[in-house]
């Protein structure tokens, strides 16, 4: 197959996978076979694209004019190719994790749950090969108006109140804001493409384009900056696969990924660390990451405490573009890889406990650990990869990040990460430790090892998966490095 | 400004003062009454005015009326507003005409044609639809 | 024998449904009337996309009635704005004829089907006409005639409800004071002047900037058209002859009649005075551009809290309105092909809503937003359409509602006009609201009990289908919509319009 056939294919495979489900709405094994089938053929067409992109070749694809000069376009570049990567990889594991706890958990209208989803992982590959500014701003309100009904899925008055708040904020902000923005460079430099380098340098005054990069920052909503971060939060009333894939991956890591994206081929690093743009932004990164935190740690609800986790890890990637050095970007690409492991390894162990136990406060996960070890070990890894501890992937991205600071005479937002490191061990090893060092027994004062069990093997297995290749991650981020460097020397 | 009480320029457009205080005058009566035939009848002496105006801008002085007569020097009105106005009054009377049935038929439904009557029996009937809604919201609950 | 009637096509295309119209009631079978009816608006479909194509290079025609040579005869011209402006109505009109034919069944009596038929075709002409002539006063006619047979047809909703009758006639009123100071408008040109022709009092206004006269007459042909574009405060009528109307009426009136409206406006204001001229500038900068964004705002807010959904939607449009009047006051090519790239797009968007509208009153029989709880389950293709064009409305990538919001914030920005952009989107933010609040009712609800409803028949999915279906596809593929939009934008604001032109048809009587 030709390059642009592999790209069309990893763009239809997901609509296909959603249509199946669709059309499929009472034949579970079928629906959800085919499903998995298509998230794997996902998986392997991107390898594909990969092996074609190391072989030099160039890939575009033009499909649609939208106006004279701004066609509906995608190319290949080593940012979206290794989100791409995360993504259709995640989706397999989730899917069959998906599976597991839809089932375990007796819930309801899979087929629309599927079905959304697949359609989600649509967008997500459109945002991921986006060649230029609109078609990713077509696929981001796509992943938006998808994810809803995922966030909606229960249909209780607070999953619909949820959804209210996840739907208002993401989308305000990407019309008010983001819109504008996108409008705005066009009117700027009479083009959109994502191109080496950047295309506003020397457009714009420097006042000028510190307040374009505020509305690209504010913008997209979902790289859930502060203080437009309420939605991922209220985002937790869906079911846990949703929060797992959606909002530790596909969703947040859009969000960040389009700021990687504009911050590198719109502004141009060299740009945005000759003009200062991007001084406000580092710190209001840097305060993100830091509040974030703290409000996580004084969460009682795990997915809470995960989705505040999940907002102070997304400013590590934002910080990284607002460092404006080349390490910072490098470390921002390789943040959304790594986190995205960790963190949906957390999330799918949250699930597997709700699965198992129905119980979603941490005060109540006292001993649980015991009763299901599998689920416990997994949780531990993934937290401290969260918290950058060696030999786990996010210890390089958090140094990568730490670099970038040096490059970038930043040294207080060394110290930031650093912090930012205690924080998540004070909030995310209590779980662990909880669940295996004390006392097990209910409210009631009961014991309940005879009770419980850990979660179906479909609902453990992901995770376990997951958490392994945090381990391997660590040992191949060179390579994800080396593969990323391209994004910031073209800047001719 | 010439603050002179200007006869010459009053009377020399009498026409127009004639046409204003008529149109006024309907549009008065379709804006204040309240009765579907009068609001009819102030719009047919809005419409007059309007023709009035053009008719009269036809005119010229010592002009008779536009018929060929084979003399050149012959000097007749402009024919073109009065065949214009000919088309506004058969519209005019098209929406008179349509204006009564609909009259008849408000009539016939409501059994009334004072506007103030129809709109109270228009929001009791929005307000029963409301009510309807919301025991058919608490029945279901 | 084809290429000569073909060169006649400019006035075939208003023509055909006007002898139509009174086939249809001589024929008095409503079958016959509803064929006779479909063939005369293919025809000037046809005709009207030939003739597209033949003006979407830049190209102007003119066409002489009788071969009466202008300005005394009657001319209708032809450029690519109004060209796009007759597809839109002649494409509304096919869609809304075979929807019509199912969906006034249950709304009107079946001995009056035949005139429905005859007045729907009256209507069609009126917009035709108004959209193609070149005459000024003739704009008047044809304007009459559409709004009295649109008077008919919305007062034909009181068999379901007799509010339409108090409707039609408060539309009635307000349409007839609106025409009336359209003419007082026209005399008052015509007494400066002394010629009717757009395109000889176009140049003979270019230099009567100071004449009193010709400001008021334009202050009068403003206001009376702002009657029947319903702009902000003039907008009375309009909800309630859309909520009470047929669903079919609904839907046609809301894609065309506004439309024509407008584009009646904008030709005025551009091409018949002068652009050059202080007054005219005042007015766009001073009354509608604040009007405008009253109305985006106002208009909004009011639709949120409407429950009859058809009243919902009627509001919106009233907002929607307003863009396109705030891209017309903007006074840039730009801002005028935002106008007109928003009047196609939104009336494939709105005329697709009312027919999924009309599709769920079929089945359920009442227009209001809680009595369509959990219809998603049981009309999916009609709750699907809803949303596609609910998202539209709001302007989300993909559909038509973008590409207008794109173009028209693009003119914003070009003039750097900051707060202009951030009313657009925030007022587009409000759509959101009452767009969800329909989406939340259709799928989110628990069902009403009676499962009886079914989906809706075919013949009233397949032309909200092509409408939606239009809406996505230009939606993405917007280089059609926005190049010929830009074209008629510049014929509009350079005065294209006004050159020298092609002449079809019969030349030169003697």
């Amino acid at each position: 197959m030709t390059p642009e056939n592999l790209l069309i294919t990893a763009m239809v495979l997901p609509l296909l996978a959603c249509i199946a489900c669709v059309l499929l709405p009472k034949q579970d094994n079928l629906r959800d076979g085919l499903t998995l089938v298509a998230a794997i053929a996902l998986f392997v067409t991107v390898l594909a694209i990969l092996d074609a992109y190391n072989a030099g070749q160039v890939v575009e694809l033009n499909l649609w004019s939208f106006q004279p000069g701004i066609e509906l376009a995608f190319s290949i570049e080593p940012l979206g190719l290794v989100f791409a990567l995360v993504a259709s990889s995640l989706w397999i594991l989730t899917h069959i994790y998906g599976v597991g706890y839809m089932r375990g958990n007796k819930e309801i209208k899979h087929a629309r749950f599927f079905a959304c989803f697949a359609f989600a992982i649509f967008a997500t590959m459109g945002i991921a090969f986006s060649a230029n500014l609109l078609t990713l701003f077509l696929f981001y309100e796509f992943l938006t108006v998808s994810t809803y009904p995922l966030v909606a899925h229960k249909e209780t008055p607070e999953a619909k109140a949820g959804a209210r708040v996840y739907l208002g904020i993401l989308m305000s902000t990407s019309i008010v804001f983001l819109l504008t923005a996108i409008i705005w460079t066009f009117v700027l430099t009479g083009q959109m493409d994502f191109t080496a380098g950047g295309i506003l340098a020397g457009k714009i005054d420097d006042g000028m384009l510190a307040i374009l990069l505020a509305l690209f920052a504010f913008g997209i909503g979902k790289a859930a900056l502060m203080p437009f971060h309420r939605w991922l939060p209220a985002a937790m009333v869906a079911p846990t696969p949703v929060s797992a894939l959606l909002h530790a991956v596909a969703v947040v890591k859009a969000g960040v990924f389009s700021m990687l994206k504009i911050g590198v081929y719109i502004f141009g690093i060299d740009n945005l660390a000759a003009t200062g743009a991007s001084t406000w932004l580092m710190w209001l990164a840097a305060f993100s990451i830091l509040a974030a935190s703290i409000i996580a740690m004084q969460q009682d609800n795990l997915k809470r405490r995960l989705a505040y986790s999940t907002v102070s890890q997304l400013s590590y990637i934002t910080l990284g573009v607002a460092l404006a050095s080349s390490m910072g970007a490098i470390g921002g690409g390789m943040h959304i890889v790594t986190h995205a492991f960790g963190k949906i390894t957390l999330f799918m162990c949250a699930g597997a406990i709700y699965v198992a136990t129905h119980k979603t406060e941490i005060s109540q996960m006292r001993g649980l650990g015991r009763a299901m070890p599998f689920t416990f070990i997994a949780f531990g890894i993934g937290a401290l990869s969260i918290i950058g501890l060696p030999p786990l992937g996010g210890s390089w991205s958090k140094w990568l990040l730490m670099v970038g600071a040096a490059d970038a005479n930043q040294q207080i937002m060394i110290g930031v990460l650093m912090l930012s490191s205690m924080l998540n061990v004070a909030y995310l090893l209590p779980i662990f430790a909880r669940g295996f060092f004390l006392a097990q027994q209910d409210d009631d004062g009961a014991g309940w090892r005879e009770r419980l069990s850990e979660a179906p093997l479909l609902c453990v297995l992901p995770p376990c998966i997951t958490a392994l290749s945090c381990l391997v991650l660590f040992f191949y981020a060179g390579e994800i490095q080396a593969f990323l460097a391209p994004i910031v020397s073209g800047g001719s | 400004m010439n603050m002179q009480f200007d006869v010459e320029f009053l009377l020399g457009h009498m026409n127009y003062w004639l046409f204003v205080v008529l149109m006024m005058t309907g549009l008065y009566i379709v804006v204040a009454r309240g009765n579907l035939l009068k609001k009819i009848v102030g719009l047919n002496i809005f419409q007059a005015a309007v023709f009035m105006l053009y008719i009269s801008m036809g005119k010229i002085s010592g002009g008779t009326a536009p018929i060929a007569t084979g003399n050149p020097d012959e000097i007749y009105s402009n024919p073109l507003p009065h065949v214009l106005i000919l088309t506004a009054i058969v519209v005019g009377i098209a929406t008179t005409s349509l204006g009564l049935a609909l009259i008849v038929r408000i009539n016939e439904s409501y059994g009334t044609i004072e506007e103030d009557e129809i709109l109270e029996l228009d929001r009791i009937k929005s307000d029963e639809e409301i009510e309807k809604l919301k025991t058919e919201a608490s029945n279901s609950k | 024998m084809m290429s000569s009637v073909l060169s006649h096509s400019p006035i075939l295309v208003v023509l055909l449904p006007l002898l139509a119209g009174p086939l249809c009631m001589l024929f008095g079978n409503r079958t016959i009337a509803y064929f006779v009816s479909i063939l005369a608006s293919l025809c000037s479909f046809l005709l009207s996309v030939y003739l597209l194509s033949l003006v979407s290079d830049g190209t102007v025609l003119s066409y002489h009635l009788g071969g009466w040579a202008p300005p005394l005869g009657i001319e209708y011209r032809v450029d690519a704005a109004n060209a796009l402006v007759l597809v839109i109505v002649s494409v509304i009109s096919i869609l809304t004829l075979p929807y019509a034919r199912k969906s006034i069944e249950g709304e009107i009596a079946e001995k009056h089907h035949t005139l429905f038929y005859a007045c729907f075709m009256m209507c069609f002409t009126g917009l035709m006409g108004v959209t193609i002539t070149g005459d000024a006063f003739n704009v008047f006619v044809f304007l009459e005639v559409s709004s009295l047979s649109t008077y008919v047809l919305v007062a034909l909703g009181a068999e379901k409800d007799r509010r339409a009758l108090s409707a039609a006639y408060d539309y009635l009123i307000l349409g007839t004071i609106g025409a009336t100071f359209f003419v007082i408008g026209l005399g008052l040109i015509y007494m400066a002047t002394g010629t009717l022709n757009m395109v000889d009092l176009a140049e003979r206004i270019t230099s009567l900037e100071n004449n009193r006269t010709v400001r008021s007459g334009f202050a009068f042909i403003v206001v009376g058209m702002g009657v029947k574009v319903a702009i902000f405060p003039l907008h009375r009528w309009l909800p309630g002859a859309y909520t009470y109307a047929p669903s079919a009426i609904s839907a046609f009136l809301a894609a065309t009649a506004t439309k024509v409206a407008i584009y009646v406006v904008m030709r005025f204001i551009f091409l018949v005075f002068s652009t050059k001229f202080g007054f005219e500038k005042d007015t766009l900068t001073f009354i509608f551009f604040p009007l405008a964004i009253v109305a985006m705002f106002a208009a909004s807010f009011t639709a949120v809290y409407q429950v009859n959904l058809k009243r919902l939607l009627a509001f919106s449009s009233v907002a929607q309105i307003g863009y396109m009047l705030l891209g017309i006051s903007l006074f840039t090519v730009t801002g005028l092909s935002a106008a007109m790239v928003h009047l196609f797009n939104h009336a494939l968007t709105k005329g697709a809503l009312f027919f999924a509208i009309g599709a769920i009153i079929y089945r359920i029989g009442s227009p209001m937003l809680p009595n369509m709880a959990g219809l998603g389950r049981k009309m999916p293709w009609t709750s699907a359409a809803i949303v596609i064009g609910g998202l539209s409305l709001i302007g989300v990538p993909g559909t038509v509602g973008f590409v207008s919001k794109w173009v028209l914030l693009k003119a914003a920005l070009e003039q750097n006009y900051w707060l202009v952009s951030l009313a657009i989107v925030l007022s587009s933010l409000i759509s959101i609201v009452y767009v969800w609040k329909i989406i939340e009712q259709l799928y989110l609800q628990p069902a009403k009990s009676d499962d009886a409803i079914t989906e809706a028949p075919l013949s009233l999915l397949i032309p909200t289908w092509i409408l939606i279906l239009g809406s996505v596809w230009f939606g993405v593929n917007a280089e059609f919509t926005v190049q010929v939009s830009t074209t008629a934008a510049e014929s509009l604001f350079h005065g294209k319009f006004l050159e020298p032109a092609t002449i079809m048809g019969l030349e030169g009587r003697p």
